[in-house]
């Protein structure tokens, strides 16, 4: 253990080779998690925020790799380790959540399987020990009947109960750091709710750190410490989730917390932010959210340095607003 | 399971007792086997007595009927031309085919999965590109020039493989098999590659766009990122998916191997039923034909049941009999 933030991105670079061009997916995003932190990773569709994701995890898929950038945990920079090292750190001491539950676990293994092997690819311990830890983590997780739940196949449960598994599947090996990837996206609002509570109960009980990627700010106020935003692969603010939500400096962040409708602005017309994500194959320089700005001057064509407003607060703006 | 497999059954024997009835019309309908079967110069009486004694004096529907009672006792009838019954003709040679067959199919498994996976997992690389090509030249050159090629160039000129027969071969719970010696082999290894060529390259092609499916899922994703071997992702994950498929072509592809490798058994004169065949209908052996088709469906049959009972092994979501299996 060092005495570092757990984990510490910094200057990702993470672009895809396609025929048409380089696509660069993230590009210049930099942020850290604390020990036992939650971090919400709040972005649009596209923004590059479940490629950060999946560059931390290394599960970039080809033509997509990690050009620059230092992806530091707990003192190790994962991009210097080998695929079998990396391998090692995944599901193990970082674990990661999709979006779909209906995806995520292959439909034709049982539920005993699917997290056993995830046990034994990280320890050698025999199958019955790999299956008691697999049945505390679905009690974990709030799973009744764990022992008939463990010998059923994914079709037979609902999508919350099969988020539930993915979740117990992620927690098995105890690990420092989950990343989850709009994991209540695809549930309804009351199943959405319970797996929220669960999670931030469970990664309080354990002290495990939280990436949360959304585009949903109502989830990110309720359960982040921090926040990180992301605009069109790059880094655009961030700071404390109180501070973010109630003074946004960055013109982008204040659209977006503005297009939350409110409730005591029934029957007005919702806001929204004017215009569309640029084309990540044709971004030139400059700030890539100029376009669609208010603020914006013809200063914004250059790349604006990221500056540190207040402590703990970072920004990548020439026309903060105030 | 016991009820779908009694309802299984019936079926089965009403396709049978259909499948029979349709032969023995188009068997009517070509002609008269008595031409073929008695001498030009024989007399009016002559041919009456022999019509009488096979029982083809008969009206159709009565010779049918014959014949369903027999078939009923297990009595496919007995044949025109070689006066044995019909079944222990077929009998004696299916078990070349089977081999054939089963070889055949043995060899385009083995290396099709394996190649279709590797043409699935790396669709740009060099050795990729070149797996699909060599099954598209195996999917569209046909099977009888194929075996002349291999005869020219293993047999003719190469003189490495013999071209015909079946070799020394060894019993095996009494029936004859080649695999079992170098000879038997050596016979064996042309007309198995000329009748697997197709086969493999329809499991390449098949394998492939299941893995090219099957990895952009998001299950594929989450095993990796539970930090499983890329072995166990490809092996179990990946495979057990894009088997389902594959399974079922295997097992059609394997009845109409053993029904129809007959341009196979032609060419390098594998002692086979698929001659035997040939043969009948040249000949209008009708008892031999309806005989062989009986065996053909009834093969057919069996392998689609076993096919369904592995797909309820494979796929957790399919359950025999349609019976409900969630909770």
């Amino acid at each position: 253990m060092s005495g570092g933030p757990l984990l510490q991105v910094d200057g990702l670079r993470m672009h895809f080779f396609t025929k048409a061009g380089v696509v660069k997916a993230v590009d210049d995003v930099s942020f850290t998690v604390g020990r036992g932190e939650i971090l919400g990773l709040v972005g649009e569709s596209g923004s590059g925020k479940s490629m950060t994701g999946y560059s931390i995890l290394g599960l970039v898929d080809p033509p997509g790799r990690v050009v620059e950038g230092r992806i530091v945990f707990d003192g190790t920079d994962l991009t210097r380790l080998d695929p079998a090292a990396w391998r090692g750190i995944r599901g193990n001491r970082i674990a990661m959540i999709f979006q779909d539950p209906m995806m995520t676990l292959n439909p034709v293994l049982r539920i005993d399987t699917q997290i056993v092997e995830a046990v034994q690819a990280h320890s050698g311990v025999s199958r019955e020990s790999a299956l008691a830890r697999a049945r505390e983590a679905l009690v974990r997780v709030g799973i009744a009947s764990p022992d008939e739940r463990l010998r059923a196949y994914p079709h037979q449960f609902s999508g919350g109960m099969r988020q539930r598994v993915a979740i117990a599947i992620a927690l098995v090996n105890g690990p420092d750091l989950i990343i989850a990837d709009e994991p209540t996206t695809a549930l309804d609002v009351t199943i959405q709710g319970q797996i929220l509570f669960e999670m931030q109960k469970v990664c309080r009980e354990s002290g495990t750190a939280l990436l949360w990627i959304t585009h949903d700010l109502s989830v990110v106020a309720g359960l982040a410490d921090k926040v990180c935003v992301m605009y069109a692969g790059r880094f655009v603010e961030s700071g404390p989730v109180a501070d973010i939500l109630d003074r946004p400096l960055h013109p982008y962040s204040r659209g977006l917390i503005d297009s939350v409708p409110a409730r005591n602005e029934r029957g007005q017309p919702l806001r929204q932010i004017p215009g569309m994500t640029p084309s990540l194959l044709s971004l030139g320089p400059g700030c890539p959210f100029r376009e669609r700005c208010s603020s914006a001057t013809p200063r914004c064509a250059e790349s604006p340095e990221v500056t540190e407003p207040s402590p703990g607060r970072r920004l990548r703006c020439f026309h903060p607003a105030r | 399971m016991l009820a779908y497999a009694i309802r299984r059954f019936g079926q089965s024997v009403f396709v049978l007792v259909l499948m029979s009835f349709l032969v023995f019309i188009g068997v009517y309908a070509i002609g008269d086997p008595i031409e073929l079967l008695v001498n030009p110069q024989a007399d009016e009486v002559e041919r009456v007595r022999a019509a009488a004694a096979l029982g083809l004096d008969r009206p159709f529907l009565a010779q049918y009927w014959v014949f369903l009672k027999g078939a009923a006792s297990g009595d496919l009838g007995r044949s025109f031309v070689y006066n044995e019954p019909a079944l222990t003709l077929i009998l004696d040679k299916l078990p070349a085919t089977i081999e054939l067959a089963f070889v055949a199919m043995v060899m385009a498994i083995g290396l099709g999965i394996p190649l279709g996976l590797l043409a699935g997992l790396k669709p740009d690389s060099f050795i990729g590109r070149a797996i699909m090509a060599g099954s598209i030249l195996g999917f569209s050159l046909p099977t009888f020039w194929v075996g002349l090629v291999l005869i020219m160039v293993f047999s003719v000129q190469l003189g490495w493989l013999p071209s015909n027969g079946r070799g020394e071969t060894m019993m095996v719970a009494g029936l004859p098999v080649s695999f079992l010696t170098a000879d038997g082999l050596a016979h064996l290894a042309m007309p198995a590659v000329n009748l697997a060529l197709f086969k493999l390259s329809l499991l390449i092609r098949l394998t492939r766009a299941g893995t090219r499916e099957a990895v952009l899922q998001d299950y594929v994703k989450f095993a990796r990122a539970k930090g499983l071997s890329q072995g166990r992702v490809i092996g179990v994950h990946v495979l057990k998916n894009i088997l389902i498929p594959i399974v079922t072509v295997i097992g059609l592809e394997l009845g109409s191997v053993i029904a129809f490798a007959i341009v196979t058994e032609s060419i390098f004169a594998w002692p086979g039923s698929g001659k035997l065949l040939i043969d009948s209908i040249n000949q209008l052996d009708r008892p031999v034909i309806v005989a062989y088709l009986l065996v053909i469906v009834t093969l057919f049959i069996v392998i689609n049941f076993v096919v369904d009972v592995l797909y309820s092994l494979l796929d957790p979501r399919v359950r025999l009999g349609g019976a409900a299996a969630s909770h």
